[in-house]
């Protein structure tokens, strides 16, 4: 019938990956753990700002992943809930004096209670109207955050600006640096979570609402419950990447948090492949650079060659960065035959 | 009460011009059973086009003739060449597309015609309604043409063959290409008639809104709410829809304090929302029974 329901339909079914393959993909984790974690000492600053902002975004269309590659819903408004944790570490840094690194359960609580209460309506609606709610909660959030009366702790239009935390136990390295190796961790953290979460017990729950909401309920899972415990979960995770975001940028205004946000992590998620964890961060990476080279290809048509360049990877791998993981699996397999 | 008839009034005027935009989503969604998020820029183009023939001296109503025979043509152009190959792909790669797709337009229509704002004339011309300060004719002519679209669309779909074909092509595709129906080129069909549907709504919008690059942003939004309002499935219901958001966001404007312009769409949504929670389907959609 409508978007997101033939999501739940034709999700693609996370395949079972022989032995081998798991070592493989687990030997490119290292890997890429490895690169993550020494490439910082060897590079300017500014390129290490821009890691952090990757891995930040990375965390957040994990988040959506979670949501929609999981539990089959569909949601325009991540950017609400990116905006309220990001508020909550800026206001609790802030007015509160709270340390930063104690902001960041906080603001996944809260985003986690938020995102809960949002999903109960949310049940009732699927595919497009879930879509056009979450759509109203994205346009709302900055409108919302601008009112006389929260102007007070929110800064309303003008902002808050929040101050860099230096590295603890004077060790020798750049606010970026470190802020870096602390976002590298708790992002690590919280996709082992996600991974395990996704492979529990609960995980199952979910790819079983969203192939098939009759049969999931018939089979004993309890669809009201799990449905709203992904929009919680999801939201908390992203509320995470919000605050982590805040205090990145060092600047938080309801602007930074609109609808386009919201799409962007959308099209993070598609270019990533849905449902495939790594691939947020490739999709990640995809809405943070290419707009950039895009804009340095044509100024005037920055907006074009991005459709285009977004059209080519759509046309190429309409499943995402996954198809290439997958295509890559069975290279290597070829190879390892030979 | 006067203050009260005089809103609902204004609403219902703005309220014509999400009910053409309504119509045009549903009309797609009738067809490709996806929302088109790039058809508020296919109708901005569609304008700028007729805007361009009027400058280079073609009377309105040839312009006006010109512009959707292009925007028809210019439809199905897109989906054969774009959206075509991205049939069998799954369904948000499909939204991504039209992500996509909006993007190209809206950068092109920047460069081609840059982003300051123009004027755009009426045909209808913009003295007060029926001596109403709230209506203007050009506004009552909106809502005329909103209806009389309505009309046509409403006989093309229940009494002519290939209305039936393309119903048939969105409802049960399989049993349709079995009777012999071409289904593909009904969908091409369905994409040239939501532009040129597109085309009417942006050339009715152009001279209150003002002709600039963004001008559907806002507008595409309240068509979306009106059409989910109404039951994507339902022409009718879109148009009705258009009409309620229109009047919806005028009175939350006038009596609740504190609303004020910035707080007038979400409260819209809000309102559309709570009705979907109690009708998901729409006011006029019909419930769609899903096999188990």
């Amino acid at each position: 019938m409508s978007a997101a329901e033939d999501v739940v339909t034709e999700a693609p079914a996370v395949e079972a990956v022989p032995k081998r393959a798991m070592t493989l993909g687990t030997g490119t984790s290292l890997l890429v753990l490895a690169v993550l974690l020494i490439v910082p000492m060897f590079v300017k600053n500014f390129i290490i700002f821009q890691m952090t902002m990757l891995l930040i975004y990375g965390l957040a269309v994990l988040a959506l992943n979670i949501l929609t590659g999981g539990s089959g819903q569909f949601s325009l408004g991540q950017s609400a809930f990116y905006a309220v944790g990001a508020y909550t570490s800026a206001v609790l840094m802030e007015y509160f004096n709270v340390n930063y690194a104690l902001t960041i359960p906080v603001s996944a609580a809260v985003c986690f209670a938020f995102g809960y209460l949002f999903g109960k309506p949310a049940l009732r609606l699927s595919g497009v109207y879930l879509a056009l709610a979450t759509f109203a909660l994205a346009t709302a959030m900055p409108q919302l955050l601008k009112l006389n009366f929260l102007e007070h702790w929110t800064g309303g239009v003008q902002g808050l600006v929040v101050t860099k935390p230096d590295a603890p136990f004077g060790l020798p390295m750049s606010q970026d640096t470190w802020l870096y190796y602390f976002s590298l961790a708790v992002v690590l953290a919280i996709y082992i979570f996600s991974v395990n979460l996704l492979r529990s017990r609960s995980g199952r729950a979910f790819m079983a609402i969203r192939d098939n909401e009759i049969a999931a309920s018939s089979m004993g899972v309890n669809v009201a419950l799990y449905k709203t415990l992904a929009f919680g979960v999801s939201a908390g995770i992203t509320g995470v990447a919000g605050s982590l975001g805040a205090i990145a940028v060092q600047f938080v205004a309801p602007d930074s948090y609109t609808i386009t946000l919201a799409i962007s992590l959308f099209l993070g998620m598609v270019v990533g492949g849905v449902g495939w964890l790594p691939g947020s961060f490739v999709g990640a990476a995809f809405i943070i650079f290419v707009p950039n080279m895009a804009e340095g290809i044509s100024k005037g048509l920055s907006g074009a060659v991005f459709g285009v360049l977004l059209f080519a990877v759509i046309y190429l791998v309409p499943h995402g960065a996954r198809q290439i993981a997958i295509m890559g699996q069975q290279l290597v397999g070829r190879l390892r035959k030979n | 009460m006067e203050l009260f008839t005089n809103q609902v009034l204004a609403g219902i005027a703005t309220g014509a011009i999400y009910a053409c935009m309504a119509l045009a989503v549903v009309m797609i969604y009738q067809a490709i059973d996806h929302l088109n998020f790039a058809q508020g820029e296919m109708a901005m183009f569609s304008t700028f086009i007729s805007w361009q023939l009027m400058q280079w001296g073609i009377p309105y109503w040839a312009a006006f003739v010109i512009t959707l025979a292009l925007s028809f043509v210019g439809g199905i152009a897109i989906e054969r060449i774009l959206f075509k190959p991205l049939a069998k792909a799954p369904v948000l790669t499909n939204v991504a597309g039209f992500i996509a797709l909006f993007a190209i337009i809206n950068s092109s229509a920047g460069l081609i015609w840059d982003f300051t704002i123009k004027q755009y004339p009426t045909p209808f011309g913009s003295s007060p309604f029926l001596g109403s300060q709230l209506i203007s004719t050009h506004q009552a002519g909106m809502i005329g043409v909103t209806v009389l679209l309505l009309l046509g669309l409403y006989f093309f779909f229940q009494y002519t063959k290939i209305g039936l074909a393309m119903r048939a092509a969105a409802s049960v595709p399989e049993s349709a290409r079995l009777v012999g129906i071409n289904t593909s080129w009904m969908i091409a069909l369905g994409w040239g008639m939501a532009s040129a549907i597109g085309a009417i709504a942006g050339m009715l919008i152009a001279p209150v809104v003002f002709l600039e690059p963004n001008m559907m942003g806002g507008v595409l939004i309240y068509g979306f709410a009106a059409a989910v309002l109404g039951g994507l499935t339902s022409p009718f219901g879109a148009v009705v829809g258009g009409f309620l958001v229109g009047v919806f966001e005028n009175l939350a404007g006038t009596y609740i304090p504190g609303v004020g312009n910035e707080l007038k769409l979400p409260i819209a949504l809000a309102l559309i929302i709570s009705v979907l929670v109690v009708k998901p389907a729409g006011l006029f959609g019909r419930q769609i029974v899903k096999r188990v």
